[in-house]
């Protein structure tokens, strides 16, 4: 058996927090900043990281392309 | 110590999905959750996996979607408002070999360019027309489109799109459907990760049958203008399934 | 070699050139009375020989956006029409100005305003010279005067459209359009391959983003001020350059004329009669024709009012060219206007009593 995990890479400048990629994760792993990027958006970022599966459905749905997904096997024991 | 070692490495080999190769580094003029930077990366995706980025012009629009030739790197020829499609059916009858597409809102493909829109259905031109039909003029300021729902509030509409002065909502989907030379017309939505993922096998239809000059594919993305209607992203998403959904349902129309 | 010498109206030389100057596109919708054009290249079927696509649009609105479509693509694209279509054309004409790109646009004139009529007139000469169409944009404005120059100026009109990437016109009328006359058949060239279109057009044509090279975008936008009044100055030297190198004039009898005569297209083939008979009866006529309308040939004709007693401007039309020749005349000398509108014609009798009444009686008093 093996663990899958995720985790995603937010290009922060790019994002305009739109907030549809938190609602969109199934696993709640995003959330936006309280701090604003240099256009005065808050960002989208992994408030809960543990919990990201890799299943890219935010940067699938993120308008901006700001999403970059990541995935990796992990053995169990 | 067992934590540390499950922490995924940032590295290319454990990419699985990043932005498009197709897209420009330019950051889009879209407003925060706008459909158009969705349905951009697909196009750009599916040109990228289809290797046609050297074979493939845009036509785009006047409207939001008018500098959607910043963004996509391909050829593009900017058409005036809504003559996209007459642009196209030159380029495709001079140029047979190329994936010719335009790319068009409500207010360009169904109310200025509507003669030009249905003749080149009729005449199935084999290109791919994508139409973002967010019920309202984004770019102008949020005025009443042809396509805005009865008693929806824009700026022209400010009680609400009343009937007796403004007419119905304009289906032009299911009225091209009836169209001969027209092969496919699918209605999509970009606001969930499962309909962005159908939206893209469409897409990818819309643009194989034009290369195989099968006729005219239509792919129209039921979308969202939050700015326009005064709504927050995610509150739009959920205001387009609520409304926008029923009246123009998902799903293909025609595929034949 | 034999000369190929043929009986044709003026619409079918315009066909018969399209083909053989190699064009790839003809988009058109009919109208009165030019439909021969479209009529022509179906019954010749081009797309059998050459591969040259004709489509009949659903509209002039459509042609003019489908020449922009195959323009942006470096193909040798034309439209024509007659005075009401073409003013459904001027949107997509600015645009084509504005993006810069090259195309043929046949006028076969008649009389307007509004619906108007059938028959022939050069009452459009406003909208060919001045615009028509939005912003500060300019077309090459070719005047054919015979069948054969209806002709060769299809050639004409494709080389100058290349060579500075403007839309060019061929500004004729009814009388033209629908007149027979022999036509010597000249020229055959083929179609662009797509090599020799990226050679010639290799930095600006849609052909597909390759490797080797940046995105190409036809576009007449640009939001920001400085860009925009960028684009605009680069257009007014363009057309400063072609002011320069591109005027046409024909001339006759003008080396020893007391009086001269402006005229272009049909109406300087009547005026040329004039001066025939006026040379009979001892009165020294002399006719400027104007081939190129824009550019104008302000320059020959400020030189020849210098020695002129007056000149009278003979137009289809209630006095539009008479602008741009009191503008080069500058007030040397006095210059009157001639014309008829609404699809009337004169003849060269009408011409030299106006010639007798407007230039010689006038002097006299």
């Amino acid at each position: 058996m093996a663990k899958i995990r995720g985790a995603v890479v937010i290009d922060k400048e790019r994002c305009k927090g739109c907030e549809v990629c938190v609602v969109s994760c199934p696993c709640g792993v995003l959330a936006l900043s309280t701090e604003v990027n240099g256009k005065g958006y808050a960002y989208s970022y992994m408030a809960n990281p543990t919990a990201c599966t890799g299943c890219a459905s935010c940067a699938i749905v993120c308008p901006d392309s700001c999403i970059a997904v990541y995935r990796q096997k992990f053995p169990t024991e | 110590m067992a934590q540390k070692q499950e922490e995924v490495q940032i590295v290319p080999e454990n990419r699985v999905y990043g932005r498009p190769a197709l897209l420009t580094d330019r950051v889009m003029h879209y407003c925060p959750g706008c459909s158009h930077g969705t349905i951009h990366k697909l196009i750009a995706e599916v040109i990228d996996e289809m290797g046609m980025q050297d074979r493939t012009i845009g036509v785009s629009p006047v409207g939001c979607g008018v500098f959607a030739y910043n963004y996509i790197d391909i050829d593009w020829a900017e058409a005036a408002h809504g003559r996209a499609c007459a642009v196209a059916t030159a380029m495709k009858r001079l140029c047979p070999d190329k994936l010719i597409f335009t790319y068009q809102g409500d207010g360009d493909l169904s109310a200025i360019g509507t003669g030009e829109t249905i003749h080149t259905c009729n005449r199935g031109e084999s290109i791919a027309v994508i139409y973002v039909n967010n019920a309202i003029y984004g770019m102008t300021g949020g005025q009443m489109a042809p396509t805005t729902l009865v008693g929806m509030k824009t700026a022209t509409s400010p009680n609400g799109r009343d009937v007796k002065l403004h007419g119905y909502p304009f289906k032009i989907a299911e009225m091209i459907a009836c169209l001969e030379g027209v092969r496919y017309v699918t209605r999509q939505s970009v606001g969930t990760p499962a309909g962005v993922r159908r939206a893209k096998k469409a897409l990818r239809k819309a643009f194989e049958n034009s290369m195989e000059g099968k006729g005219l594919s239509f792919v129209e993305f039921v979308s969202t203008c939050n700015s326009g209607w005064k709504m927050t992203p995610v509150a739009a998403n959920q205001w387009m399934e609520e409304h926008m959904f029923p009246f123009y349902p998902l799903g293909d129309i025609k595929n034949e | 070699m034999k000369e190929d010498v043929r009986l044709m109206k003026g619409n079918e030389a315009i066909a018969e050139a399209a083909i053989r100057s190699g064009c790839d596109g003809y988009f058109g919708y009919p109208i009165t009375p030019q439909s021969e054009v479209l009529e022509t290249l179906m019954e010749m079927r081009p797309w059998e020989t050459t591969g040259m696509v004709v489509l009949q649009a659903e509209s002039e609105i459509a042609s003019i956006n489908m020449v922009y479509g195959g323009a942006a693509c470096g193909k040798r694209v034309m439209t024509s029409s007659s005075s009401p279509g073409i003013s459904l054309m001027c949107e997509g004409i600015s645009y084509i100005a504005g993006a810069e790109l090259p195309c043929l646009i046949v006028n076969v004139q008649r009389g307007g305003p509004g619906l108007g009529t059938i028959q022939p007139s050069q009452s459009d000469y406003f909208q060919a010279t001045k615009g028509g169409g939005h912003g500060d944009y300019r077309m090459i404005v070719l005047a054919p005067a015979s069948v054969q120059e209806m002709y060769d100026f299809v050639f004409d009109g494709f080389d100058l459209a290349f060579r500075y990437r403007i839309p060019t016109m061929i500004l004729s009328d009814g009388v033209i359009g629908q007149m027979m006359e022999k036509v010597v058949v000249t020229r055959n060239r083929g179609r662009m391959s797509d090599e020799e279109i990226c050679r010639q057009s290799g930095d600006w044509a849609l052909t597909g983003r390759k490797a080797n090279r940046q995105r190409h975008v036809a576009t007449s936008l640009a939001l920001e001020p400085a860009e925009m009044e960028a684009t605009n100055l680069r257009l007014q030297a363009k057309y400063n350059e072609i002011e320069q190198s591109e005027v046409r004039y024909d001339e006759l009898m003008t080396d020893d004329a007391d009086y001269l005569i402006v005229a272009f297209g049909s109406s300087a083939r009547i005026a040329s009669e004039t001066v025939q008979m006026a040379r009979k009866k001892g009165l020294k006529l002399g006719l400027l024709r104007p081939i190129t309308l824009w550019p104008f040939p302000s320059e020959r004709i400020a030189d020849l009012a210098a020695r002129m007693k007056g000149i009278l401007c003979v137009e289809l039309n209630a006095g539009q060219m008479i602008e741009d020749v009191r503008l080069a005349v500058a007030g040397q000398v006095a210059v009157e206007h001639y014309g008829r509108m609404g699809g009337q014609l004169f003849t060269p009798g009408d011409v030299y009593e106006a010639v007798q009444e407007k230039l010689l009686k006038k002097r006299r008093h």
